[in-house]
């Protein structure tokens, strides 16, 4: 049987009729197009589906969708405030080269936002273990690093 | 040496925008107004013979559109190695036996993923199980359960290379050793799963979207597997989350997806899950090595012995090129005087290997790197004094293989020590704490035609306009590497414009030019970027000609295109606009565009590859006495590239081979019991994490590849063959346990250590 739900995405909202069993990630893909939020395991083990659910970071694939009526849910779609003026972790992203394949840059922004609006001055350490929940092949995270500690600067400017 | 303008500039890498704000579209995004979802129903056994399968119940599924199984479709088997058809040994769905747990059996289209899960299970397979195989002496001993019939033994592939008279050489060597080492398989780990849509027009003709690092190939196999013309199948690259290898083959759900899009008239996704992709995806080859080696008592290589088994799992894939590899990589690197190589791919009822960043390099190279240190102990000499003993240089032949065009190995071994202090460490040894090294040498693409096109290597046209800009189009896949950043890199530098005034259009096989086969081997860069040079060049005639006409220069004037004109070099006066030329180049055709194709094939290059790069690496690790387990403090990278084309992007390479090799190294493994894979998450998969990665300091070595565009040639894949034998090396400076069996696991470590 499905439900009706109401769902607050990027400010935006939808009402939707989904079946119970239905993931945030599914809903958000499949439902409402917003596809930059990937889905790498549906584990919660790659970080690649993050979100944020009232300014925390959740894997968008273990929350199901009924279950965050009425919340603030950021999806990648919902950083840069227009195609032309991007948000200072994207910034930074492309800056320092910490995109390679791509795939795993929606959920890297997503825990760094988490990361930054808790602490603003976050030290490597921190940085390292913010995004420790999201996997990448390509870069070695190294560069993921740079671009967070560099935000994280060009956020309080 | 050449002085650039864009080459060597980190200019904002294409699509990196897109892929920041979640827009770039990868193959699952992909949504077709009535789309169905497809599965796969994979065996359960690991060697079976399949009695009957009634699929009556799940075709009776409501929202069930379809329901196939080798009954059901064109019986023509497959595989990369097409010049030789006898290799090619996959059916798109089983035909009477299943060989891996895993192997597709046949494949559901649903209204939705759901409906489409519910129906597998609703087909009902009988099978009569056979006795398997796990590993390589099983396959090989007398007896054994026979995986392929056409393979009575199970070997596939035998590869040998030979040269000089090595048993004469032991017999006059000072040294020899002998030594019979075991690597493991890991998963490439992508993080995007393997996905494929299919569409099908009224006039009957395919178009596929699916992740793949081959589009030609993928092209030309779905074809023949259809039994259609290769010109009715257009084969599409999505942006990939990344390939490593392993998505470098026509793979079954492709061939699902079109033949149920054809037949149904509606477009088809196939998807796979995380666990479908550790179950049954490819992996890196595990292998038995045995190599003998020979020195004089100063430490002067004088033979070496490698005999390699790999373990191919239940299909060839692309076994049958590291059996090749991993045999010349044994080769590469140091002066052998006398060498001797047989390579055997074995068949065992385990998910199929095939390339994996390194291609046979990462195996072949961790005997190489780990023997080279146990003798330099063993002889009293220091081990990088052992390496520049030994060490090739630019201009050497590689006995029946080839010539070194470019080589900085000695200087990067130079520069690796100094920037570590190897010596000085390993002289001064602290508690818990160790210091080791490897080296690498790879190859910029293969020449060995094994796919047996029928087109050029790599192509390219460009298309030039008035308004000063450029149009690439390229069949050159990226998939995350970057190369559609250097292509327009390398045109922006011979055409003298800017990034933004290049448009690329890549891997569209309707589209771009025949042909390309694709990003494995690091053979994009050299490839199609010679391809873009030999267009770029072709389309520069014409534009000096235009100007050499209109100031009517004397024919001996140099011409060339820089920031934006195009003018003589001796009166920088007599030039137009980039645009002007254009203009004017076309009023002399009558309207008809400037467009040109260039293209690249290797030929006269020998049997490995056109240019070769070279790099050592140095580990400090630090060892935990209670628990054994090994933490990597510090990678130290000296590597000999050519020319760096985008350093960004070459750091960015090189970094993440440490991820891959560090995983390869300690952590990261299938665990198999009978057949059956029992990591099938990440969780359990264990590659590393943000937490895991050690410190890094690289230096690029400054070389010319005369071979390769621009200068530039392979950048980033070799990498990961010097880490774990660079990691096992330190490891035995502080613990005295020397690997011969990667992962270096903890339980090892404490069962092996003779100090700490």
């Amino acid at each position: 049987m499905k439900q009706l739900v109401t769902l607050n995405v990027n400010g935006n909202t939808y009402s939707l009729a989904i079946d119970p069993w239905r993931t945030l990630n599914e809903v958000l893909r499949e439902d409402l197009n917003l596809t930059g939020t990937k889905l790498g395991c549906g584990d919660g083990d790659c970080g690649a589906c993050t979100v944020l659910v009232n300014g925390r970071s959740v894997s968008s694939c273990l929350t199901l969708a009924v279950a965050v009526q009425g919340k603030e849910i950021t999806t990648v779609e919902g950083l840069a405030q227009s195609g032309e003026k991007l948000h200072p972790i994207q910034e930074a992203f492309i800056e320092h080269g910490a995109i390679q394949c791509g795939f795993c840059t929606a959920g890297m922004e997503m825990s760094a936002l988490n990361l930054l609006k808790q602490n603003p001055s976050p030290t490597e350490e921190e940085i390292r273990t913010a995004i420790a929940g999201n996997l990448c092949r390509c870069t070695g995270y190294y560069k993921i690093v740079e671009a967070i500690g560099d935000a994280a600067k060009k956020m309080k400017v | 040496m050449q002085e650039f303008v864009t080459i060597g500039t980190n200019v904002t890498r294409t699509h990196v925008r897109d892929k920041a704000i979640g827009a770039a579209i990868y193959t699952d995004d992909i949504r077709l107004p009535g789309m169905l979802h497809g599965r796969l129903l994979r065996s359960p056994y690991a060697h079976a013979r399949i009695l009957h399968i009634d699929t009556t119940k799940a075709k009776a599924l409501p929202g069930v559109k379809g329901v196939i199984t080798s009954e059901d479709i064109p019986r023509i088997k497959f595989g990369n190695w097409r010049l030789f058809p006898d290799t090619q040994d996959e059916y798109v769905l089983a035909v009477d036996k299943v060989r891996f747990i895993g192997d597709e059996v046949a494949a559901v289209v649903a209204i939705d993923r759901d409906t489409a899960e519910e129906a597998l299970s609703l087909i009902k397979v009988e099978y009569e199980e056979l006795p398997a195989s796990f590993d390589i002496d099983t396959s090989i001993r007398e007896g054994a359960p026979v995986i392929h019939e056409a393979f009575p033994n199970n070997i596939s592939i035998h590869r040998k290379v030979s040269h000089g008279d090595v048993e004469k050489a032991f017999a006059e060597s000072d040294y020899v050793r002998e030594d019979v080492f075991h690597v493991h398989a890991i998963s490439g780990a992508y993080l995007e799963p393997c996905a494929s849509v299919a569409q099908c027009d009224y006039s009957g003709k395919i178009t596929l979207w699916t992740s793949t690092q081959v589009p030609y190939i993928v092209q030309c196999l779905l074809a023949t597997t259809l039994g259609m013309r290769e010109n009715d199948v257009r084969v599409i690259k999505p942006h990939v989350g990344g390939g490593f290898g392993a998505k470098m083959e026509l793979r079954k759900w492709d061939f699902c997806a079109a033949f149920m899009a054809k037949k149904l008239g509606k477009p088809v996704k196939f998807t796979l899950s995380r666990e479908e992709e550790f179950e049954t995806g490819r992996r890196r080859h595990p292998m038995r090595i045995y190599s003998k080696i020979g020195f004089t008592k100063d430490g002067m290589l004088t033979a070496k012995d490698l005999q390699i088994y790999l373990d191919g799992g239940a299909y060839n894939a692309m076994g049958p090129t590291a059996t090749f590899l991993c045999g010349n990589y044994g080769l590469m690197l140091y002066r052998y005087k006398s060498y001797r190589f047989h390579g055997q791919h074995v068949y065992t009822n385990k998910p199929p290997a095939s390339a994996i960043r390194g291609f046979g390099s990462p195996q072949s190279t961790f005997c190489t790197e780990t023997q080279m240190n146990m003798a330099a102990e063993e002889l009293g000499i220091d081990p990088l004094d052992l390496r520049l003993r030994n060490a090739v240089h630019e201009g050497d032949v590689i006995p029946e293989l080839s010539k070194i065009g470019s080589c900085g190995f000695a200087e990067c071994l130079e520069k690796v020590a100094e920037a570590s202090q190897f010596r000085k460490k390993r002289k001064n040894p602290k508690k818990g704490r160790g210091i080791g090294i490897g080296c690498y040498s790879f190859i910029s693409g293969g020449v060995f035609n094994w796919f047996n096109t029928q087109y050029p290597f790599s192509a390219a046209e460009v298309r030039v306009f008035a308004d000063g800009t450029a149009h690439l189009l390229t069949m050159a896949s990226d998939i995350g590497q970057g190369s559609d950043t250097v292509l327009p890199q390398i045109l922006a530098e011979e055409l003298g414009l800017k990034m933004e005034d290049i448009r690329v259009t890549s891997a569209d096989t309707a589209m771009t030019p025949q042909a390309d086969l694709g990003s494995w081997g690091s053979r994009v860069t050299l490839m199609a970027g010679n391809a873009v040079i030999d267009a770029a060049k072709k389309i520069k005639e014409k534009l000096f000609g235009a100007v050499t006409a209109h100031f009517n220069l004397n024919v001996i004037h140099d011409l060339e295109c820089k920031n934006g004109k195009v003018y003589s070099k001796g009166r920088p006066d007599k030039g137009l606009t980039f645009g002007e030329a254009v203009a004017l180049a076309q009023k002399f055709q009558r309207g008809e565009p400037l467009v040109e194709r260039g293209s690249y094939t290797p030929r006269g290059k020998g049997l490995v590859t056109p240019a070769f790069s070279f790099g050592a690496q140095v580990a400090e690790v630090e060892v935990d006495k209670d628990t054994g387990l090994v933490e990597v403090k510090k990678m130290y990278t000296a590597h000999d590239c050519g020319t760096v084309l985008h350093p960004q992007s070459v750091e960015g390479q090189l970094e993440g081979s440490i991820q891959m090799s560090l995983g390869y190294a300690l952590s990261e493994q299938f665990v198999l019991e009978g057949g059956k894979t029992l990591s099938t998450t990440f969780l359990d998969y264990k590659m590393p994490s943000a937490m895991d990665m050690p410190e890094s300091e690289s230096i690029c070595v400054d070389t010319y590849e005369v071979e390769g565009p621009l200068g530039a040639k392979e950048a980033g894949e070799g990498l990961v063959s010097p880490t774990a034998p660079a990691i096992a090396d330190a490891v035995y400076d502080a613990t005295g346990y020397r690997c011969y069996d990667l992962p270096i696991t903890p339980d090892k470590v404490l069962k092996g250590k003779t100090k700490l």
